[in-house]
């Protein structure tokens, strides 16, 4: 499985693609961030869908973070897009049959090329704390937000959690990603599909009936990353979107296995 | 260990209701250079995805290098192939392309540069391949089936896009492989690409083996003949009784008298058309070509 692994870098850490996604989470990130301190006092709101987060919960030591998971949304729809592209853009260029050849052990194929997007996720995280984190402490003077329970154990664990939370909602997003691009079998099906439902499909759903937000997917995934909202507790979330991705999973890897390669 | 590099025992593959691959039989002894020859849409590909374990066979059975096709992990990283054409990462450098294939198959990145000089991309190595033309994606290609150093190597079309020259330099590649004892096992829709190198043929048409076989066989069942024209029509007649007189089989079509036997008698018909006053506009021997052979073997004349 290393081995996939390190062919998969290989493929990963092509320039456009490696700094291209980092640029882009970073940038999302960035701005997220900086809207939440530069709009503090603006009555539209400075969070997202028009949300006000006040100068006293930013002061709080979870304050530090908040940007950062916020942001975990549009990483997740990043992450989606590269684990769906990867996936299936083998099916499209006919790679994969290259790939069998030397590697026809299937699921290790798919675990190994699966670990790799996953640890090209973290760090595809770990840069957007750094620069939310960052722009937070750039912004806090301008946006007169004071930073002294940022800098206490109390933040550092908040850190961590919030971390933690992200990151597995950004996996969990690229999962859905990678189970779109097996199921598929095309890039843009299966990113326009992603990101279709998730932006929109959901959203009009959660409209027309707000109950309905505990079962969907999309939002299920966000929740983790917040660690858990009024409406959907965070072991639901967690509960359920795992309950998700493991059937998704089954089910791909089950065709992916046994389903003939003749493209 | 058998001395068979592939065995396939009543092989099949069923689409539907049709079959794309046909109850195949056919063995591939261990060194050699076999063809596999069939016209498009005949199984080939499909026999050969097969034979690496992309695609489950309807029926029958395979062996490859003495392990079934059911266990391609078994096999497969003794084997080098090039299924339909070549297939890599659009942006990635042609030797990032090998490298990726490499590391995944843990050979190593070493000899990658010098995989490239064989196949005569030394110095393209590391431009992206989507700049690659035709002629150097194929290449690339058959670089990457050679990077196992395999025992057997499947190559299926790779002349296909080559022009003339490449299309020798692939023969040549070939016969150096089989001389250091990699057997070869190439599909092409022309015997004629593959009959000055091939020691066994394959031959298959609408998904069954018309022949597998020495090439040998091939070539001892080619019938010689001679073409005969006169300037004056009238006379071909009277070539045919000579000829049928000698013991030759001969038939006239447009203008043109067929007359079955070496090229040897040529010279006595020239003497006996001479002596009964015919003069001969056109007396040329030949030897029909394997593909031509073949489709009379197999009364098969489509
Ligand atoms: N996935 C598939 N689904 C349905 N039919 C298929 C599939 N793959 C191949 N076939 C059919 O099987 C037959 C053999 O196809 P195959 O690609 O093996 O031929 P080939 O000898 O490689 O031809 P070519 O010289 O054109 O490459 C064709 O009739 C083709 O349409
Ligand atoms: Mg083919």
């Amino acid at each position: 499985m290393i081995r996939v692994f390190k062919a998969e870098w290989r493929k990963l850490r092509r320039p456009t693609l490696f700094l291209g996604t980092l640029l882009a989470s970073a940038g999302l990130t960035g701005l997220v961030t900086s809207l939440l301190f530069l709009l503090i006092d603006s009555p539209q709101g400075n969070s997202d869908r028009g949300n006000m987060v006040s100068r006293e919960i930013l002061q709080l030591p979870s304050g530090l973070t908040i940007g950062f998971s916020n942001a975990a949304g549009l990483l997740g729809i990043v992450a989606l897009c590269v684990f769906a592209a990867q996936t299936a853009q083998e099916y499209t260029y006919g790679t994969l049959r290259n790939l069998l050849v030397r590697q026809p052990r299937r699921m290790q194929l798919l675990l190994g090329k699966y670990v790799s997007m996953a640890s090209f996720a973290v760090v595809m995280v770990i840069l957007a704390a750094a620069v939310s984190m960052s722009l937070a402490f750039g912004l806090s003077g301008k946006a007169k937000v004071e930073t002294d329970a940022w800098v206490t154990s109390d933040a550092l664990q908040e850190l961590a959690k919030t971390f933690g939370n992200v990151l597995l909602s950004v996996i969990a997003f690229g999962t859905v990603g990678m189970i779109l691009g097996l199921l598929l079998r095309s890039p843009i099906s299966s990113i326009s599909l992603g990101v279709i439902w998730l932006l929109i499909v959901e959203n009009i759903l959660i409209a027309v009936k707000a109950s309905l937000g505990k079962w969907m997917p999309g939002n299920l995934m966000s929740t983790i990353a917040t660690g858990g909202t009024s409406e959907v507790s965070y072991t639901h979330a967690i509960s359920f979107t795992a309950i998700y991705l493991v059937v998704g999973a089954l089910i791909v890897s089950t065709l992916f296995k046994r389903r003939d390669v003749s493209n | 260990m058998s001395n068979l590099a592939v065995a396939v025992q009543d092989l099949s593959k069923k689409y539907g209701d049709t079959f794309a691959v046909s109850h195949a039989n056919f063995e591939v002894p261990m060194g050699t250079v076999c063809g596999f020859v069939g016209p498009n849409g005949s199984g080939k590909t499909t026999t050969i995805r097969m034979l690496l374990g992309l695609i489950s066979p309807t029926g029958g059975s395979g062996e490859i290098l003495g392990h079934s096709i059911k266990h391609p992990e078994k096999y497969l990283a003794s084997v080098g192939a090039m299924i339909e054409g070549p297939a890599f990462y659009p942006a990635l450098t042609g030797r990032e392309n090998l490298n990726v294939l490499a590391t995944l198959g843990n050979y190593g990145t070493d000899h990658v540069q010098s995989l490239l000089e064989r196949v005569g991309l030394g110095d393209r190595g590391n431009s992206k391949y989507k700049t690659y033309s035709l002629g150097m994606k194929q290449r690339l290609g058959i670089a990457a089936a050679l990077l196992p150093s395999p025992k057997l190597l499947i190559l299926d079309e790779p002349t296909n896009g080559l022009d003339p020259e490449g299309i020798q330099e692939i023969r040549d590649l070939l016969k150096s492989l089989a001389q250091e004892g990699t057997t070869v096992f190439v599909s092409s829709h022309l015997l004629s690409e593959l009959e000055l190198i091939s020691q066994h043929l394959v031959m298959l048409r609408k998904g069954k083996v018309l022949f597998a076989g020495k090439i040998e066989d091939l070539f001892l069942a080619q019938q010689p003949f001679i073409l005969v024209k006169t300037p004056n029509e009238s006379d071909l007649l009277k070539i045919s009784e000579i000829a049928v007189a000698a013991g030759h089989k001969s038939t006239i079509r447009s203008g043109v008298a067929h007359i079955e036997g070496p090229a040897e008698w040529a010279a006595e018909l020239n003497k006996s058309a001479f002596a009964a006053g015919i003069t001969l506009s056109q007396l040329s021997p030949m030897l029909p070509s394997l593909e031509e052979t073949f489709f009379e073997m197999t009364g098969d004349s489509e």
